[in-house]
């Protein structure tokens, strides 16, 4: 582990190598992730309070950045941006010609990536690895893991898995002390590089004692956690538990905030549009969300066409055909869906209910 | 010119409105040369006095139906018009004018003119479908200009609009503005009405006030319950669904619900 005083330095370093640096910032009442020229922009003093439904800023430590947890954005929007063109085609004298080119992704750094975002960015790889799109930003991006030391209230990794402390999936780990200092590791080579060249001084047993003692300590402080039960198999014997479902949708706005900001959903939808002239056409892919009321939409109507269905939907998927479909939940305990939620529908309270419903 | 193939005929209508969505089209810009170019504008008294008598491929009609005597033309144009497109929330819900299906209108035109007795209008103000059959909707008050040209630009090339049916939260998203509601507990219709505005009232930090209408099937009464959680009184509950689409199903239901304490 090495000493870093400020985050100077690795900014010098990742602007002289053409990295854009992302991270998060403060904008309009909330920490948004967005192009950050210098350290200054880093959200300094901030802090959140967080609920269901429920999101401030608040004086936070002068000295540290990172004491912010579920934002209103997650990093699927660099590495899956929406709307996106995918092609665009001009009428020719032989009919159609197709132009698929596509900007080469700027090499960006994800600053600030939390450890439970580290686990939804493995798991976006596992589901989208395989598109040439979401491959090549993805070898473009350099990713710099900050440890948790300051879980929020809708914070639940430790139960679905994880831990404040980033394990893999990473070029460089942070840890942020409480006078802004950082430990700063490398976990592969281009992170060992950068490094290297800051000429960073080691940090002495004690430092890295104490910095560990505060990240472990964090798990202990989870606000949320998930019920201590099989939720696959919860999930699929109330599949058809339709007064369960019905009396979720009455609070449901169906308004799909949760989805949006869900660091793991990666739902898109592909739309061809042609312009006046009719002479070019351009297919363009969105985002898209299970409770968006055309996302099941098939000849004649919606497959799932209840609030309560769309729900499930949502629910299930991420707690138990994930699993079947992945090789593991889709839920990595980041919040957001909690918090973004303007009704305060919380996703642990609901598992829990559905968990006591089972019991009695 | 003979050997141009014949342009589809546009023409465009107004009933009881502001002219708001009819201007739209004429704030186009460069995509009005080229729908001049590629359609024939056959009929639009609030661009030019010349009228051609019909029939038309494509109507777009603003503005909803207040008199007997509108009542009649929104027919007539019907019976010449292919296709037939409501634009504006006067056109598809009645608009602001529809809150007078709600008050006593003999009492208020009373109350304004010196002679009500010279006024002649119905006792209500309704949408075009409540007389006619019609073929598209396109919301808001006024309709977004790129919604319009979407529509146009479809109906050239005989495809189906791209109109999203979701709520406005997700162009919210869309453009990256955190929801209102939740940074700052401000009041916000946006759940519960119809995208196509591109969200643009919250991205300058003011709740949606529901221009472009419900969405097809509204939680109207679980926003009505966050709405009182966030300390808005009955009436103001009541109020705030009672704007542009006042008299729609969903709406009417909501404010009912709403200003009940
Ligand atoms: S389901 Fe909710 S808590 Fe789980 S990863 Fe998605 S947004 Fe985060
Ligand atoms: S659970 Fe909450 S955020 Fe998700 S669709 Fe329902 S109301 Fe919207």
């Amino acid at each position: 582990m090495f000493q870093l005083p400020d985050l100077d330095g690795l900014f010098a370093a990742l602007h002289a190598d053409g990295y854009r640096i992302v991270g998060p910032t403060v904008s309009a009442g909330a920490i948004v992730l967005a192009e950050l020229d210098r350290p200054a922009h880093l959200p300094y003093g901030v802090r959140v309070e967080t609920a269901p439904g429920h999101y401030r800023l608040r004086p936070g430590p002068a000295r540290q950045a990172f004491t912010h947890t579920a934002g209103p954005q997650a990093w699927k929007e660099f590495l899956q941006p929406s709307p996106e063109r995918l092609w665009r085609g001009t009428r020719d004298d032989e009919g159609f010609r197709v132009d698929a080119a596509e900007e080469p992704p700027r090499p960006t750094a994800l600053l600030g990536v939390r450890p439970c975002d580290l686990r939804a960015l493995g798991i976006l790889d596992g589901v989208l690895g395989d598109g040439e799109r979401y491959a090549r930003r993805r070898a473009a991006s350099l990713v710099i893991a900050v440890d948790c030391t300051e879980p929020g209230e809708a914070c639940f990794c430790v139960s679905a898995g994880g831990g404040p402390a980033a394990r893999s999936g990473f070029d460089i780990g942070l840890v942020e002390r409480p006078d802004g200092g950082y430990l700063a590791r490398a976990a592969t080579d281009r992170g060992t590089d950068l490094l290297a060249r800051l000429a960073a001084p080691e940090a002495s047993d004690v430092e890295v004692t104490t910095a560990r003692k505060a990240v472990d300590e964090a798990a202990a402080r989870m606000g949320r956690r998930l019920p201590e039960v099989d939720l696959r198999d919860l999930l699929t014997r109330h599949r058809t538990d339709d007064t369960y479902w019905s009396a979720i949708a009455e609070r449901c706005l169906a308004c799909a905030n949760c989805t949006m900001v869900c660091p793991t959903c990666f739902c898109a939808r592909v739309t061809d549009v042609t312009d006046l002239t009719g002479e070019h056409a351009e297919r363009w892919q969105r985002a898209d969300s299970c409770f968006d009321p055309d996302f099941s939409y098939v000849h004649g109507g919606p497959v799932r066409s209840s609030t309560g269905a769309r729900y499930r939907q949502w629910i299930s998927h991420k707690f138990a055909t994930w699993h079947d479909q992945f090789g593991g939940s889709g839920c990595v305990g980041c919040g957001r869906c909690v918090v973004w939620c303007p009704v305060g529908i919380d996703i642990t309270a609901e598992l829990h209910a559905l968990a006591q419903r089972d019991r009695s | 010119m003979a050997t141009e193939p014949a342009r589809p005929s546009l023409a465009v209508w107004k009933f009881a409105s502001c002219d708001g969505c009819q201007l739209t089209l004429l704030d186009c810009g460069d995509a009005l040369l080229t729908l001049a170019a590629r359609l024939h504008i056959a009929a639009f008294p609030e661009a030019s006095s010349m009228i051609e008598p019909g029939p038309y491929d494509v109507s777009l009609v603003e503005g909803s139906i207040t008199t007997e005597e509108d009542a009649a033309r929104i027919r007539d144009i019907r019976a010449r018009s292919t296709l037939l497109v409501a634009i504006g929330a006067c056109a598809t819900a009645g608009g602001i004018q529809a809150l007078r299906d709600l008050a006593d209108v003999d009492e208020f035109r009373a109350q304004v003119y010196p002679h009500p007795e010279y006024v002649r209008s119905l006792a209500t103000a309704t949408p075009i479908s409540a007389h006619v059959p019609v073929d598209l909707e396109l919301h808001g008050c006024p309709i977004d200009r790129g919604q319009l040209v979407e529509v146009l630009g479809a109906l050239l090339a005989g495809r189906k609009p791209d109109l999203p049916v979701h709520s406005v939260c997700a162009q919210c998203k869309a453009r990256g503005t955190p929801c209102l509601p939740v940074v700052a507990g401000v009041p916000c219709l946006g759940p519960v009405t119809r995208a196509g505005c591109g969200a643009l009232c919250p991205a300058y930090g003011r709740g949606c006030f529901g221009c472009f209408g419900p969405v097809e099937r509204p939680n109207t009464r679980a926003l009505v319950a966050l709405l009182r959680h966030q300390g808005m009184s009955p009436a103001d509950i009541g109020r705030v669904f009672r704007t542009y689409t006042a008299t729609t199903a969903q709406f009417r239901a909501a404010a009912e619900e709403g200003a009940r304490s």
